[in-house]
């Protein structure tokens, strides 16, 4: 079992009556909810977070992109990812990711990650995801009868500029580029392993069993909104004649730690009421652009009543619509697990075995959960709850979706650099 | 309705329905915002004078597949393919909403297709000191009552009929607004400012005083850069679906206009 330590980075200055003053928490978001002070210090403080995980001995830290958005300042995970290359030694990067069809042409995107990936010493897991409504048709002004088109050919532009020897020409349905040709090169060869963080599509499913690309399911809702989902995925993969690896595919879930559930309680329900009640406070009209939906997958969704109830019901992963969150329902229901590290292991073993998924990304900070808490419940998981369930899987499946760095011996050890520096002077 | 026939037109695209009613001249009629799910009383009303042929566009109610459409000189080229299939080269053109955007594009690129040329609400200009709403980041459920000042009786033309498949009819509704944003993501500006000026048509502009999409100020800013004699009339109480609001005052507005 993978662990991976996953910040969205929140504003966490989002006012008491944000919710009913404010239209949406992303898209139209206020500016002058930004204070660029409290942006500087917050910045720090959380790749500080992020750096904390890395130490503490998850597989992987995480970052993710997002546009006029108060609950991820991260428009540019890259900038945070090159960061943690240097600050951070043998842990993986998980950049989740870049939105290809925003960058243009997106071989900028296959240039930025190559450089991340030669500053870590090959230590990156490229992440494309085709990116919310949100981000992309209303932030960012793509239009969503074409996305998933634009998407698509930027991703096999990008792995191309990758995996090719010598410099090509791409002439692509949106994109003409006379000579490709990245520099700097990725470590990893042919390419860093590419993650798709979807959101129940057929289209993505299709892409990852014929591309053999990690899937990953990201839902604010937990493992039981995540389980309809990933037992479509596991369909499609047999339909398409793939082995059920659950390396191949990964879910989000938010956790918090403590001595017992009655404290952990105490401890997590401020910041996941500020997560679900003020961070997840979407524009409706934000969500549902005409044409982002494949005819096919509006069809399924349509077509089955129950899945359009659990939509309705669970909200479509990352993009759904705001809905009402009462007092602790975020606990009762599963969206935060919590409890002891005895209880949060044991439940994080049978999630894992019954949506067959062997990376977790977990969100052990969120809303607007102080340093101190979130470094304990970071510490507490990764000394009590990550070694009960760390076998999971291990032995049984390999796993060509984690990176393979460069030999450890091989990779620049900064603690020795700066000790010279520091002796030059 | 009376009369209303149904044939096919063969368009560079593939298959596209023509629904027309009426007899004499014809009467090309490009539907607005949603395409023409059903048929319009305001048709009807036209009927009465003139032949008026409707046929569909790419990606609306009856149209081809837009899959292959980019970009805007696609949309152009399938527009008149889709009108020559339908027998109205050189005929009176009507355009409503997005199909008014198609409409005026076409009068000046391809006059050879536009006798006279009537626009109601078109889409295709964007000024940033007066600016089209974002039809397409409404709060769901509330389009009726953006687009018209009678959204009880919209819901109603929008409403499923009898014995169609909810499933179909949904898709269909889904992908009609998909249709309209491939063509006018994210501002509704084609550019057309660039080409209004090659239009020589005679053409006429009307505007719901009500429209709650594109400002009525914009029927001047047509009117003032067409080349050919225009006429600009608004209506009062009518919302963007003006043709659906006013479907009488809409009918004798083109009738006194084109002549019987």
């Amino acid at each position: 079992m993978k662990f991976l330590w996953f910040h969205l980075m929140p504003y966490p200055d989002l006012p008491d009556d944000f919710k009913e003053t404010h239209p949406s928490v992303w898209v139209d978001i206020d500016p002058h909810l930004f204070d660029p002070a409290r942006g500087h210090a917050v910045y720090h403080e959380y790749m500080d977070e992020l750096e904390f995980a890395a130490n503490a001995g998850f597989d992987a830290i995480c970052v993710n992109e997002h546009h006029s958005n108060a609950y991820g300042l991260m428009p540019s995970p890259n900038l945070i990812a090159s960061t943690l290359a240097r600050n951070t030694t043998d842990t993986a990067l998980c950049v989740m990711g870049n939105s290809l069809a925003l960058y243009n042409p997106p071989t900028r995107v296959a240039e930025e990650m190559a450089m991340i990936d030669c500053i870590s010493g090959g230590r990156m897991i490229a992440g494309f995801p085709l990116g919310t409504p949100m981000d992309t048709c209303y932030a960012y002004g793509q239009n969503p009868a074409l996305l998933r088109a634009r998407y698509m050919e930027a991703v096999d532009l990008v792995t191309r500029a990758w995996e090719e020897e010598e410099p090509f020409a791409f002439n692509g349905r949106f994109n003409q580029q006379r000579y490709v040709n990245v520099w700097p090169r990725p470590v990893q060869k042919p390419r860093p392993p590419v993650w798709v963080p979807g959101s129940g599509s057929v289209e993505t499913w299709q892409m990852c069993a014929e591309r053999n690309f990690l899937y990953a399911y990201l839902s604010y809702f937990g493992w039981q909104a995540s389980a309809g989902v990933m037992k479509g995925f596991w369909n499609h993969m047999k339909e398409a004649g793939k082995e059920p690896n659950p390396f191949n595919a990964g879910f989000l879930q938010f956790v918090g730690v403590a001595e017992n559930r009655k404290e952990a309680e105490k401890l997590y329900a401020g910041p996941a009421d500020y997560f679900y009640n003020r961070c997840l406070h979407l524009g409706p009209m934000y969500a549902n652009p005409p044409g982002y939906t494949s005819e096919a997958s509006l069809r399924a969704k349509l077509g089955s009543q129950v899945t359009a109830a659990a939509n309705q019901g669970a909200g479509s992963g990352i993009s759904g619509p705001a809905r009402d969150f009462s007092n602790t329902k975020f606990f009762d229901e599963g969206h935060v697990i919590i409890g002891s590290p005895d209880e949060v292991a044991d439940k994080l073993r049978e999630v894992a075995i019954e949506l067959n998924v062997g990376n977790v990304l977990l969100l052990l900070h969120f809303g607007n959960m102080s340093r101190e808490l979130t470094n304990y419940n970071t510490q507490l998981f990764a000394e009590k709850v990550m070694p009960q369930v760390r076998d999971l899987f291990e032995d049984e499946w390999e796993n060509p979706w984690w990176p393979q760095p460069m030999p450890q011996s091989q990779r620049v050890d900064r603690s020795k650099t700066t000790a010279q520096m520091v002796a030059a002077q | 309705m009376s009369g209303l026939q149904e044939h096919t037109a063969i368009t560079s695209l593939g298959q596209a329905r023509v629904w027309e009613a009426g007899e004499g001249e014809p009467l090309g009629f490009l539907a607005g915002f949603g395409g023409l799910p059903k048929w319009l009383p305001v048709l009807d009303k036209l009927a009465e004078q003139r032949r008026v042929v409707a046929p569909s566009l790419p990606g609306f109610p009856g149209g081809a597949d837009p899959d292959l459409l980019d970009d805007h000189l696609d949309w152009l080229l399938a527009t008149g393919d889709t009108l020559d299939g339908a027998g109205l080269a050189g005929a009176d053109l009507i355009g409503a909403s997005v199909g008014g955007a198609l409409a005026a594009d076409i009068a000046a690129v391809r006059p050879d297709l536009v006798k006279r040329l009537v626009l109601i609400a078109p889409f295709g200009l964007y000024d940033e000191r007066d600016p089209v709403a974002d039809v397409f980041a409404q709060k769901p459920g509330t389009l009726p009552e953006v687009l018209s000042t009678r959204p009880d009786a919209y819901k109603e033309y929008s409403a499923l009929p009898e014995g169609e498949s909810e499933l179909e009819w949904q898709v269909t509704g889904v992908r009609a607004n998909a249709a309209a944003a491939r063509i006018l993501w994210p501002l509704g500006d084609t550019r057309l400012v660039k080409r209004l000026a090659r239009i020589t048509a005679p053409t006429l502009i009307i505007w719901g005083e009500e429209d709650k999409i594109i400002p009525p100020s914009y029927a001047q800013r047509f009117a003032d850069a067409i080349s050919g004699p225009v006429t600009v009339k608004t209506i009062a109480g009518a919302g963007h679906a003006v043709e659906f609001d006013a479907p009488d005052v809409v009918a004798d507005a083109v009738i006194g206009f084109l002549g019987n």
